[in-house]
């Protein structure tokens, strides 16, 4: 099964009730503002966020003024809107050809899936044919070494781990000097999760940034916001402060597995000029996928 | 983004009052705004409508239109309406009646189940002396139970020891053989999504097997829409009866809490506020409530004023005002008074729109001051404190001693109080009408 397939059969619950909806909201085949009200809680309940919910169905309804529509073209107009707002920012995430390693981090609040995501990027980026090494920078959870050790084996690729509770920042220097020795093109970075609101923690993180840019002035190449698909609103100051401290470029959304569809990204997207790199729709080690916004559109509506 | 409820709502009644009264178009544009700061919130949108539905028709009903305070009034109601919803506060595991008895937590992958279950682990065994053991069923994710295993340690209780390639249910027989000596079994399980058919069919054999005392449901705070549907689909697959909700130190407003309550109609029993161990707090509904409408507390601080603030005492004060007399025993009382009803720091950030000036002062210093301050009066005799004008250098220099503060800090004070009563001299030539709206402004009742 293809992960289109597969996204879209996980995301069938909600997606048939965003397309039933939309037969209901067209009364007379006109789209009136009851429907397009309709409409903006529709995308609200999926995690839009009141905003964006509402710029979207004004969006589609601006499109078909005082004009007859079917739910066929209703459908087609939101996937087109949806698909439009997030293509803005939307690039795909590659290796930059760089002297050194190429270095990305992942970061992210507690239990999001950013171990699980390092581990199964790494395996991405392997089956392309990339030299990768994962450094386990979170050396504050319990056992989080232990987890991502077991992904570096499935993955097949070299772990880099610190000695126990060393300063993080410390050891990211220290493993680029060695992925660059032993030739390695990416060296992914599995840091600790925080959240957001903690300044302190914000702050090592923007400690360890600052320190990979004496090793190469133009790494990190990428801050990957780990994101679940079940945050709400919250997500907005998750991606400021991150953004502010780390200079997040882009987003990976996980768990989208289950019944959440992971709409606020729309918002972090246009608000924050992120594109969503990368979509978790599983437990397996392939289940993480490069985004398509048209694909992602056609699967949520 | 979040604008808060109660701004909000001063603007709308602001522009409002200019008419003088209120129309049912106008309660129409209130009710849009509250709808707003829910949705904000991760209240899900079933729970916001029929919330807003309850919340029009309480409004006609206490008749809103013709109060003279619609925009205290309708936060009020607002606020009632959610504590009811969000339920009782101190509720205890049921963890007494049987031994050991089995406390069983569930969640979506990276809810805080692991971390909760330690945390709890460690507040049964500190408050409630229990000897506990705990046991993890999460054969899935890597090094799942070696995580709880080393935060078990951190928690000074027991841990069942490992065994690889065990299965769950067998985990669990060697678990509750294991726990016979133990006062509690806390078992972690793995986390999975609700839609997962098989590991929710793994989830009802782990609790037909252990015949738990407690199904706790862990939940990040930051869940937002979703929550209903999760917790229905945890509700409907094994007997849930407690929440958790965890994260409660991000800025999340927290309207899953609302979520988790209407579907499983179950208590929050604590929330998880930081990462260590000791970072567990009970639930207060009243606190949460005004979390969810980002509007500081309002309510609460009013009813404490009232609480606090006797209409006799009130009364007094108004007379006392009148005449222009306001000696230190009312000054002390006053800093008492507000003393009860908390720290500077918390009452600025129960009203609304100063709760930036919460985070630009230092309240701390103030605190301290208002301490000194006390102590300086207090130092004085009674004689002192009813005629200031008694005060000469020897006086001062022991109320210095006595106060061990410096007679430049007793100075000041009394310069203080020559400013209050001065003040206080030019309001008692305000006519009863502009007094009253004034004593009402600062919170005190009706005179």
């Amino acid at each position: 099964m293809s992960w289109f397939a597969r996204l879209k059969s996980r995301l069938s619950k909600s997606s048939g009730k965003i397309h039933r909806g939309l037969v209901s909201f067209v009364t007379g085949g006109v789209l009136d503002e009851a429907g397009r009200q309709e409409l903006e809680d529709t995308l609200i309940a999926a995690d839009f966020g009141v905003t964006q919910a509402a710029a979207l169905s004004l969006a589609v309804a601006k499109r078909h003024r005082g004009q007859d529509v079917s739910p066929e073209t209703l459908t087609q107009s939101l996937r087109d809107v949806l698909t439009d707002t997030l293509s803005v920012h939307a690039r795909p995430l590659v290796v930059p050809a760089v002297s050194g390693p190429a270095v990305f981090f992942l970061v992210g609040v507690n239990g999001n899936g950013k171990t699980t995501s390092a581990g199964k990027l790494a395996a991405y980026f392997q089956g392309l044919g990339v030299r990768v090494a994962l450094v386990a920078a979170d050396t504050f959870r319990a056992a989080a070494v232990d987890q991502l050790r077991v992904w570096a084996q499935r993955a097949g690729v070299p772990l880099y781990e610190g000695k126990d509770k060393q300063d993080p920042a410390s050891l990211v220097y220290e493993s680029y000097a060695r992925a660059k020795a032993e030739g390695i093109q990416l060296m992914l970075v599995d840091t600790a999760g925080r959240l957001h609101t903690k300044q302190d923690l914000m702050e090592s993180l923007g400690k360890m940034v600052r320190v990979m840019k004496k090793q190469d002035d133009t790494a990190p190449h990428e801050v990957i916001l780990v994101l679940d698909a079940t945050t709400g609103q919250a997500a907005h100051t998750q991606a400021k402060l991150f953004k502010d401290h780390a200079g997040i470029t882009g987003l990976i959304v996980t768990k989208l597995d289950g019944t959440a569809r992971g709409g606020v990204v729309v918002a972090l997207s246009s608000d924050y000029a992120l594109p969503v790199f990368m979509i978790g729709v599983g437990e397996s080690l392939e289940d993480l996928q490069p985004f398509d916004p048209k694909e992602y559109a056609e699967a949520l509506i | 983004m979040f604008e808060s409820l109660s701004t909000r709502m001063t603007g709308i009644f602001r522009s409002l009052r200019g008419r003088g009264v209120l129309r049912e178009e106008d309660l129409d544009q209130v009710l849009r705004d509250i709808r707003i700061a829910l949705l904000e919130a991760d209240v899900s949108l079933p729970l916001a409508r029929s919330f807003l539905a309850q919340v029009k028709a309480d409004a006609v009903g206490q008749n809103l239109i013709n109060s003279l305070s619609p925009d205290q009034l309708i936060v009020k109601i607002v606020h009632d309406h959610l504590i009811t919803l969000l339920g009782q506060q101190g509720y205890t595991l049921n963890v007494d009646k049987q031994k050991p008895a089995v406390v069983v937590f569930a969640g979506l992958q990276g809810s805080g189940k692991t971390t909760g279950a330690a945390k709890i682990a460690h507040f049964l065994k500190t408050k409630g002396q229990k000897n506990v053991l705990l046991a993890s069923t999460d054969i899935y994710r890597p090094a799942a139970r070696e995580q709880l295993a080393i935060l078990g340690q951190q928690a000074g209780v027991d841990t069942l020891p490992i065994i690889e390639g065990e299965a769950p249910l067998a985990i669990v027989k060697r678990a509750l053989q294991a726990a016979m000596a133990y006062d509690v079994l806390g078992i972690d399980t793995a986390g999975r999504l609700h839609v997962d058919d098989g590991l929710m069919e793994e989830l009802q054999s782990i609790v037909a097997l252990s015949k738990p005392a407690e199904i706790v449901l862990v939940m990040d705070a930051m869940t937002g829409q979703d929550a209903l549907g999760v917790a229905e689909a945890f509700a409907k697959a094994v007997p849930l009866t407690s929440l958790m909700l965890s994260r409660m130190d991000s800025d999340a407003r927290g309207g899953a809490a609302l979520s988790l309550r209407a579907a499983t109609g179950c208590p929050i029993a604590f929330l998880g506020t930081g990462e260590k161990i000791t970072d567990l707090t009970p639930f207060f509904p009243d606190r949460l409530a005004g979390r969810i409408l980002g509007m500081g507390d309002v309510v609460s601080l009013v009813e404490k004023a009232q609480s606090v603030v006797s209409e006799k005492e009130a009364r007094d004060m108004e007379k006392k005002l009148r005449r222009g007399q306001f000696d230190f025993n009312d000054m002390l009382s006053q800093m008492r008074q507000m003393r009860n009803m908390g720290s500077i720091g918390s009452l600025l950030g129960m009203i609304p729109g100063l709760g930036q000036l919460k985070e630009q002062m230092n309240t701390e210093e103030a605190n301290q001051k208002m301490r000194q301050t006390e102590a300086i009066i207090c130092a004085m005799t009674p004689k002192e404190r009813r005629d200031p004008k008694l005060l000469n250098a020897s006086r001062k220099i022991r109320i210095a001693k006595g106060s061990g503060r410096s007679v430049q800090d007793v100075n000041v004070l009394l310069k203080q109080h020559l400013q209050m009563s001065q003040m206080m001299k030019s309001l008692g030539r305000m006519n009863k009408h502009q007094l009253r709206q004034m004593g009402r402004s600062l919170g005190f009742p009706k005179g």
